[in-house]
């Protein structure tokens, strides 16, 4: 387990490096950082110049980035061009969105698998007819539109929650965003758990423990579940990854300050040093969680065993 | 008084199977499975099922567990008395308790029967945590004892494994462990050693007529290997499209069976004295469930067929006491046996 462990975590460097770089290429290369920071003003070519070769912009694109690395390794992620440090805008923004997900995958765990496993047990019954066309329905609406939509009525025609997140982002408040964006996840996390519960329930183990005389509330908590529920887990697990960065939608809508709201910013005002380090921590935290969730395999499947 | 009783019970049957139809609905109409089989088996008797794939001779034992895949299978007739009570119209929770506990059943194949991320220890010790209320430490404890009851080597440390670190006989031992936990009165064996190599099987065998001994337990074996009936049945049901075709003790069948079908599964088996001849074999394919010949359902594959065989369907005919052959012509046939 540790070997396998360290080797996964030395396969991460060439994933690290190779996607941080693709990032540095796309948003330093393609744009120009100087114009950027005088807005429509044209600069003096003189104060560009000395900006150019402050920022290292007057180098070749892979020392740029060795550079960059380098004062990343070394804890400084730069400054944003309104002056404030990126560590700073991270150290707001990702505990917003880190509960912003954590009410997501909560949804997505006590509503998609209750649903599931209901209609799973319950296969080709009226229950399961419906819950299967709620997916249907819930996975063809873009998130703008069911974020949109609940926001106006939850938060503006009804009232009863407010239809915008103050900046702390207290629990509560994120309740409704939790569930706009949990919502696909949660259509996926049901059916996926109907499929397996419906394929494991006529598994022979499932059969063995029926005929073994136990309760049938014991054959599918004990049996049934533990099996069905192991796609089911991973699946949730790379989805915490993919929340903590996909939330920009979501964020907008409901005015969320997290790292969507700031990538957001970013792009939107071409601010280099915000967007790649924003995407270079996620990038971390997405291979963590992927690691994470194979480890998490071989404890919920002990025929799994990595050397 | 005690012999009595004893007597009593022996009188009774322990499982009395009567008329029993199980349909299957499929996509190509509904698939008579098992179309009236009556058998019966006492205690301390063993009752050899026999039959190739599709005869029905699974569907019939996993309609007696009560474990039928439902829907698409469906009981539509007949009777299951177990020690006199008819367990197709007992209630769930009262058939919940007797499953298990004193009628219980072996699967073939121990692997995909056995949870594949629960201990083996946890597996067993679940029989008497469930049924009896043991504590948990307590069901440990017997667990760890009914495996070194199956010979498993170094049962306690290997309690805490899972079935997937077994070889194919271990975990068929444990499979037995489990069947017998609660020292049963009827076990239903379903091809216990098909799915092990032969020195294995072998062993397997001698360790449930063993513990079918000394438990004094009724075993129904079913089977479609003539080699392993031989050596541990009583009796023998031969099974052919849903329907009990004969019926005799194993000494009665072997030396001389009564239905041509026994007669074509018998003179399949290879034998040394038959070296370089050619290995019989029973022409043509078991019939399609959803559309059973006219007449005898054996009749399209039997050496034997006459008219009367296309149209009437015939019934279990009694050869001599506790014997019986569903043939038309069980006389000749019995006669060119012997």
């Amino acid at each position: 387990m540790g070997r396998y462990v360290i080797r996964r975590l030395l396969q991460m460097v060439p994933v690290f490096i190779g996607s941080t770089f693709l990032i540095f290429f796309m948003v330093y290369a393609l744009g120009d950082p100087v114009a950027a920071l005088f807005g429509d003003k044209a600069p003096d070519p003189a104060t560009a110049a000395r900006i150019r070769r402050e920022l290292y912009l007057d180098e070749p694109l892979w020392k740029q980035y060795g550079h960059y690395m380098g004062q990343i390794l070394s804890g400084d992620f730069g400054t944003a061009f309104n002056g404030q440090k990126v560590t700073e805008l991270m150290a707001d923004a990702f505990p917003v969105t880190l509960r912003l997900t954590l009410v997501a995958i909560l949804f997505e765990i006590v509503i998609g698998i209750t649903l599931g496993v209901l209609s799973g047990l319950r296969r080709g019954r009226s229950v399961d007819t419906s819950v299967l066309l709620l997916t249907l329905i819930v996975v063809s609406i873009p998130t703008f539109v069911s974020g949109y939509v609940l926001q106006y009525l939850f938060g503006v025609k009804w009232g009863i929650v407010s239809p915008s997140v103050s900046p702390e982002a207290p629990f509560d408040e994120l309740l409704l965003p939790g569930i706009v964006l949990a919502l696909t996840s949660l259509a996926y996390v049901t059916r996926l758990s109907r499929t397996s519960i419906a394929e494991n329930s006529r598994a022979d183990y499932v059969r063995t423990a029926v005929a073994k005389g136990l309760p049938r509330r014991r054959v599918v908590t004990r049996h049934l579940l533990r099996n069905s529920l192991i796609p089911v887990v991973t699946f949730i697990g790379t989805d915490v990854g993919a929340l903590m960065g996909g939330a920009i939608v979501t964020e907008r809508i409901f005015n969320i300050h997290g790292v969507g709201f700031q990538l957001y910013q970013g792009i939107l005002r071409q601010n280099s040093p915000t967007v790649v380090g924003f995407v270079t921590i996620l990038v971390i935290v997405f291979l963590l969680a992927n690691l994470f969730v194979d480890l998490l395999y071989a404890v919920l499947d002990p025929r799994i065993r990595y050397a | 008084m005690t012999q009595q009783y004893e007597k009593a019970a022996a009188a009774v049957p322990l499982l009395d199977v009567r008329d029993l139809h199980v349909e299957f609905r499929t996509r190509d109409g509904v698939a008579k499975a098992v179309n009236g089989v009556s058998y019966s088996v006492r205690a301390g008797e063993t009752l050899a099922v026999l039959g190739e794939s599709g005869s029905g001779k699974s569907v019939t034992a996993q309609a007696v567990m009560g474990i039928l895949d439902s829907p698409p299978g469906r009981i539509t007739g007949g009777e299951v008395l177990f020690r006199g009570q008819d367990l197709l119209t007992m209630g769930a929770e009262a058939r919940r308790r007797i499953r298990g506990a004193k009628l219980s059943m072996i699967f073939q194949d121990a692997l995909s029967a056995l949870n594949p991320v629960m201990s083996v220890g946890a597996q067993l010790g679940e029989m008497f945590s469930v049924h009896d209320g043991m504590t948990r430490k307590d069901s440990r404890d017997k667990a760890v004892q009914l495996m070194e009851r199956v010979r498993i080597p170094a049962a306690a440390e290997r309690a805490g494994d899972y079935p997937h670190q077994f070889s194919g006989g271990m975990r068929q031992r444990i499979m037995i462990a489990m069947a017998l936990a609660l020292e049963p009165d009827l076990v239903i064996a379903d091809e216990p050693t098909t799915a092990l190599d032969v020195t294995v099987q072998a062993q397997i065998m001698d360790l449930l007529a063993e513990l079918q001994r000394e438990y004094n337990m009724g075993l129904i074996l079913i089977t479609h290997d003539l080699g392993v009936v031989a050596d541990v049945a009583d009796r023998i049901a031969v099974m052919y499209a849903g329907r009990i075709v004969e019926t005799a003790s194993v000494h009665e069948l072997y030396a001389a069976p009564a239905h041509p079908y026994t007669v074509g599964l018998l003179g399949s088996i290879p034998r040394l004295d038959h070296k370089g001849k050619e290995l019989y074999a029973i022409k043509g394919l078991p019939p399609s469930l959803t559309d059973i010949p006219a007449g005898c359902p054996f009749n399209p594959r039997c050496p034997r067929a006459q008219a009367i065989c296309r149209t009437d369907r015939p019934p279990l005919f009694d050869v001599a006491p506790g014997r019986a052959s569903a043939c038309h012509f069980w006389k000749e046939t019995l006669d060119d046996a012997g």
